[in-house]
């Protein structure tokens, strides 16, 4: 009994301080008072002001057409490079190609950001692209600290399955670009999704690095929020959390109900 | 298995390391040359590494940036800040995050995928909202202060942020996810007879503990780990927002160099020492222990 006891005053402990920042959070967000943590009624006022902030919904907007193309890049990149690490066996100097693709892994991202940020800089001197900082740019920056993430959980997929079934389907005569889709593409499809949805959520939640490499017109939002939140507090970003928190809880909760039908089955 | 690289496999294979060399290991090399440039007034604020003049080509490099910066205990003091930070959390997020991974994998299966979903949810939720919380919590008028002062501990609030102890907080509570998923991952692969097995043959609820459930939660403990501490040592947002300027960190001083000072070749010389002093250890590190792992098989 002592056991179980101390098993749920540990998890009860552990998820209520996961957890009692961002509900404190939604709670304030309700608050009909600028001052965030003067309690003065009930409102849906800072909803309302968030859905007219056009600044906001622009933001929200770049986000997520930043983040959707760079983890479609970042992953058909990715799968090659977990593809040619695990499958072709004479790759010549292997170790190199390995240190190359798992480096960006280990740089932390405001020498990333100041790296890219210097580099676009000289070479919009040298031959003139990129010709100014903006969107382009953060989704290049995106796509590059992506696909070392996305080619990690490639690789381990890929080295975990059985390879015989792609030489099985080799002896029966299948060419080399068909036993890619045919075979190995379905095997890996969960890795692929899953890969594509931490490039994605790594775009949607970058700070530091779209700062470095952001220009006019390319504000992402984060960014937007963190100009918000720097100095001081702000009711539209309470929220704007409230907002996304639920669409993570959705989804989440789907993924949970879509797991539990497959397993039945 | 493909086993001779045809012609129209080369670019496949070669595309996405054209893109991590020009994108990655050419701006690297870069900042390189502009951390031995000369500063100059102008755009951009540095003087060209090389020049032509009557005399024939002049290299203008120097050594000066790397010794300023070592010359002022104000750049070493926040190198070590930053790996202390890093180090204080990750072993925080370990020993609060050890027990939960444990208990959460060990409880029956349906209650254990709703708890693995709670556990997810904060790992997906934006980063910088769940810093922003902690500002909210800790604020003078905010509900800690505001709960200590109802249950008298307190009689005036007390200021709780921007200092180093709110940023050790919020990065164990944004960071703690990291740990708890890959411990997770392992605990749950694990055997529960061998815990029993381990009671009958006598050993103690401790000696169990230390002598079979840790080595086989070590590869756990360090993948959990390498998550914390690696974006921990350049962290930014954290300091910030949550610190004060009791205890200033790498990130920040990069930060401030580049957009506040604009000093390029100082900002570029502080983020090489940075990949000497902070990543370079960390690369040692997995080699040795891709090694040792190795050797162990």
């Amino acid at each position: 009994m002592n056991k179980l006891f101390f098993k749920i005053f540990t998890l009860t402990i552990g998820f209520s301080f996961l957890y009692f920042p961002i509900l404190t959070l939604i709670a304030y967000s309700f608050n009909d008072n600028k001052r965030v943590m003067v309690w003065k009624g009930f409102s849906f006022r800072w909803y309302k002001e968030l859905f007219q902030n056009e600044q906001i919904l622009e933001a929200f907007y770049t986000s997520l057409k930043i983040a959707s193309l760079s983890a479609t890049f970042a992953t058909i990149m990715g799968v090659m490079i977990g593809f040619s690490l695990t499958r072709i066996s004479k790759i010549p100097a292997r170790p190199f190609f390995i240190f190359l693709s798992s480096s960006p892994l280990v740089m932390p991202e405001i020498i990333l950001g100041l790296s890219l940020l210097l580099f676009f800089i000289s070479s919009n001197h040298i031959i003139g692209f990129p010709s100014s900082k903006g969107q382009l740019t953060v989704l290049i920056s995106h796509i590059t600290f992506s696909v070392a993430f996305v080619a990690v959980i490639i690789q381990s997929r890929l080295s975990s399955y059985d390879k015989n079934i792609e030489e099985a389907a080799q002896d029966l005569g299948t060419i080399p670009n068909m036993i890619f889709w045919k075979v190995t593409a379905p095997v890996i499809l969960p890795a692929i999704l899953s890969g594509w949805l931490l490039a994605f959520t790594l775009s949607l939640d970058d700070l530091v690095v779209a700062s470095f490499t952001t220009g006019p017109g390319a504000n992402t939002l984060p960014i937007v929020v963190f100009s918000k939140v720097r100095l001081g507090l702000s009711p539209e970003v309470n929220a704007l959390s409230a907002i996304i928190m639920l669409i993570v809880i959705l989804a989440a909760i789907s993924i949970y109900l879509i797991n539990r039908s497959n397993i039945k089955k | 298995m493909i086993k001779n690289l045809k012609k129209q496999n080369v670019w496949f294979v070669f595309t996405p390391y054209l893109w991590l060399v020009l994108f990655f290991f050419v701006p690297l090399a870069l900042i390189f040359k502009i951390s031995i440039s000369v500063s100059e007034w102008g755009m951009p604020p540095y003087r060209d590494l090389f020049s032509f003049s009557e005399n024939g080509l002049k290299i203008n490099s120097t050594l000066g940036n790397y010794l300023f910066i070592f010359s002022d205990p104000f750049y070493i003091r926040s190198y070590l800040n930053s790996l202390s930070l890093a180090f204080t959390s990750t072993v925080l997020c370990l020993l609060i995050g050890y027990p939960i991974a444990f208990y959460v994998a060990k409880s029956k299966p349906s209650i254990r995928n709703i708890l693995l979903i709670m556990l997810i949810i904060p790992f997906w939720s934006s980063f910088l909202l769940r810093v922003y919380a902690w500002k909210v919590l800790l604020q003078g008028s905010g509900i800690i202060n505001s709960i200590l002062i109802h249950i008298g501990l307190i009689s005036e609030p007390i200021s709780m942020l921007h200092n180093h102890y709110a940023v050790i907080l919020g990065v164990v509570y944004t960071y703690l996810p990291f740990m708890i998923l890959p411990l997770y991952g392992y605990l749950v692969k694990f055997d529960l007879n061998l815990i029993d097995a381990s009671n009958d043959l006598g050993a103690k609820p401790l000696n169990t503990f230390v002598k079979v459930i840790l080595p086989l939660s070590l590869p756990g403990i360090v993948a959990g780990s390498m998550l914390v501490f690696i974006p921990v040592v350049g962290e930014y947002i954290i300091p910030e927002m949550l610190g004060g300027s009791d205890k200033l960190y790498f990130g920040k001083i990069i930060w401030d160099e580049f957009f506040v000072n604009r000093d390029w070749p100082i900002a570029s010389a502080l983020a090489m020492s940075g990949i000497v002093i902070l990543v370079f250890p960390i690369i040692i590190f997995q080699l040795m222990y891709a090694k040792y792992n190795f050797k162990n098989e």
